[in-house]
């Protein structure tokens, strides 16, 4: 039975792939490669700066979480101001 | 003690920066000649000086309240701070040489502009030297106050006066006009003001990062 399904599903891929090259102008993702394929270039910085940003805030929340360890080790804050310990 | 959150700020931070690239790449620009494209660089040069002239802003007032109160934390800031700073003018010194590679030919042209922004970067440079070069930290920290205060008073004059005074290559000397507000394209400026926000807060997020980490280090060191 199950043999039976995915050889249906190929062959429904199979006829829309036969479908789609009669076509003259195929229709495709073609933006990323458009204008000298400046928007890969856009892409790849945007994923640079995503690990960038990713990144500093792991570092922003390891900061944090030893901030807090300290606030728990029985130290008076300062009232109204914050990440302010006192010894 | 609540669990972590991002703050507004800087979730702000990194919605403007993701704006900043992305429309900086993609907006539309005036059609200049030798410029071409680099004009897009714009975006992203521009805002380091403006980072950096926000820190080292910071730290010379972090210094001035230091000398008045002997306070380590407000050390901390003014040290922590000209750090950022300094790595924001280096970013901005080798953007700008590549920029310069592309519309002037050459790297490094031995221009009022560069090279007092080299120079003043140098006397940021000599303040941590001098930073590291003393012992105790109570005469580290007062000699480095006093020391940064004056770093400021010759850097502004320095990089953003003296250069305009005589003829250069880089724009806003000599006559030359920069980033004026009624003489900016419509389309730069969607980007332009975006972005310096973008990066004087990405630059001051870093340095929370790095104040917080020596303030955790200073209760360590109490302890022992």
């Amino acid at each position: 039975m199950t043999k039976f399904r995915v050889t249906v599903f190929l062959a429904f891929f199979l006829a829309l792939d036969v479908y789609s090259q009669t076509g003259n102008t195929v229709e495709m993702a073609d933006v990323l490669r458009q204008d000298g394929k400046i928007y890969t270039v856009v892409f790849g910085l945007v994923v640079i700066l995503s690990g960038l940003i990713i990144f500093l805030i792991r570092v922003d929340r390891k900061i944090f979480r030893m901030e807090k360890n300290i606030k728990n080790e029985g130290k008076v804050t300062v009232a109204g101001t914050k990440n302010e310990y006192v010894n | 003690m609540k669990s972590y959150r991002l703050s507004w700020w800087k979730i702000l931070t990194i919605v403007l920066l993701f704006y900043s690239v992305i429309g900086g790449f993609l907006l539309p620009v005036p059609r200049l000649p030798i410029l071409n494209e680099t004009i897009r660089m714009n975006y992203f040069h521009v805002p380091m000086w403006f980072g950096m002239l926000f820190l080292f802003a910071f730290s010379a007032w972090s210094s001035i309240m230091y000398l008045r109160t002997s306070s380590n934390g407000q050390d901390e800031r003014a040290s922590e701070s000209a750090k950022v700073g300094v790595l924001f003018g280096i970013l901005g010194l080798l953007t700008g040489m590549l920029w310069g590679n592309a519309t002037w030919g050459a790297f490094w042209t031995n221009d009022p502009k560069l090279n007092s922004a080299a120079i003043g970067l140098l006397i940021y440079l000599a303040y941590f030297v001098l930073r590291g070069s003393l012992q105790d930290d109570m005469q580290k920290a007062r000699i480095g106050a006093v020391y940064n205060i004056l770093a400021f008073a010759v850097f502004v004059p320095l990089i953003y006066v003296l250069p305009r005074m005589t003829d250069s290559l880089h724009p806003g000397s000599g006559g030359n006009p920069t980033f004026r507000l009624f003489d900016t394209s419509h389309h730069m400026k969607l980007v332009i003001y975006t972005s310096i926000a973008a990066f004087i807060m990405l630059g001051w997020w870093f340095t929370t990062l790095l104040f917080r980490l020596k303030r955790i280090s200073r209760y360590y060191n109490d302890k022992i």
